[in-house]
Order: C-alpha cells, then sequence, then structure tokens
C-alpha cells in the first residue's frame, strides 16, 4: 500500500544521500507533500528537479493511486538559505 | 498516447498563446485546488488560454508524454513548460512570475 513510508524510501532510493520529508497531507494515502534536498539537484532547473522526484513513482501517478505531489526540492546550499532567512 | 496529431495541436496552442494552462476544469470552474492555485497566481499577469484535460478526449495522457510530467496542472509560459503548480508557486513568492510572463 502507498503510504509516505514507501514514497519516501522511494525517493530515497532514487536520489542517494537525499535528505527527504514526505506527509500525507489529507490523511487518505493519495494527496502528500514532500521535502527533498539533494546534492544531485546541483545545476538542475525546478522543472528537472522535479522530474527526478517523479521517476521512482510513475507507476503509481500514472495509475492515479499518488493523486497528488507537492513538491519542494532544494540544493543542500539553496536549503541553507532557505532556513536562514 | 501521444499521437503526431495531437503533438501538433500542442507545438500550435503553446506557440499561439503566451501562457497555456492544461488543467481539470476551467478558468471559472477549476477542477482541482492544484489547477485553480496555478489560474489564481497566472491571472493578474496575462490572459490564460486554458485547456480541460478531463473534457478534451486523449489530452490527459498525451501532455503528460509530451511534457514529460506526470501530474496536472501544466504551465507553458512563452513558448517554454515551467512545471507545475508547485513551480509556479515558487516563482510567485520569488516575485519571478511577472517578469516570466512579460518577457
Amino acid at each position: 500500500m502507498l503510504n509516505a513510508i514507501e514514497i519516501k524510501r522511494r525517493i530515497e532510493l532514487a536520489l542517494p544521500g537525499a535528505q527527504v520529508e514526505v506527509n500525507d497531507t489529507t490523511g487518505t494515502n493519495d494527496h502528500f507533500e514532500a521535502k527533498v534536498i539533494s546534492a544531485s539537484f546541483a545545476g538542475l532547473s525546478m522543472v528537472q528537479q522535479h522530474q527526478q522526484v517523479y521517476a521512482p513513482l510513475q507507476d503509481v501517478l500514472a495509475t492515479g493511486e499518488l493523486h497528488a505531489l507537492a513538491l519542494k526540492t532544494y540544493t543542500p546550499s539553496q536549503w541553507a538559505s532557505a532556513t536562514r532567512r | 498516447m501521444l499521437t503526431p496529431e495531437l503533438k501538433q495541436r500542442f507545438d500550435d496552442e503553446i506557440k499561439n498563446h503566451k501562457v497555456v494552462i492544461y488543467m481539470k476544469g476551467n478558468q471559472i470552474f477549476p477542477a482541482c485546488g492544484f489547477s485553480a492555485k496555478a489560474i489564481e497566481l497566472l491571472k493578474p499577469f496575462s490572459a490564460l488560454h486554458t485547456v480541460d484535460v478531463l473534457t478534451t478526449p486523449g489530452v490527459r495522457d498525451a501532455i503528460k508524454a509530451y511534457s514529460n510530467w506526470p501530474t496536472i496542472p501544466q504551465v507553458y509560459i512563452n513558448g517554454k513548460f515551467v512545471g507545475g503548480s508547485d513551480i509556479v508557486t515558487e516563482l510567485a513568492s520569488r516575485g519571478e512570475l511577472e517578469s516570466l510572463v512579460k518577457g
């Protein structure tokens, strides 16, 4: 079954070393939000960063089992400056 | 499936309109909170050309393949794929959305 732990596991597997936080926003196992901090995002556009996170979830997004995944992506340095603000 | 006809349709649509939003529902009655959010953020800056993926046959899956993007809404500005509602929201909070539209 899809849940926050499974989504986190898949993203971590696809982006080794990433810091991943996933929350179920509705409590219904189909709407989630994720924050992903990964060094592999360096030099990528936001579109490309999000594509990297969607990649390991293609199947559940295609079936609609995962209806929504609100994403925030950061490189470690972007995250450092975001939290300093 | 992304047929040659649909690909041509997207190519033309994106070229001929400053802002194109593939969404659920329409500008007056968005059928999804994420689509509503994209409309709300972009409306102040430009006329919007919206395509309802729920009522246009084939478009929902085809646009996902065309953009290599698995979710709806999908926003194109000045011929370029900008992303979904998260990215539009992020650009708005950075104050970059208006210059992107006007650019």
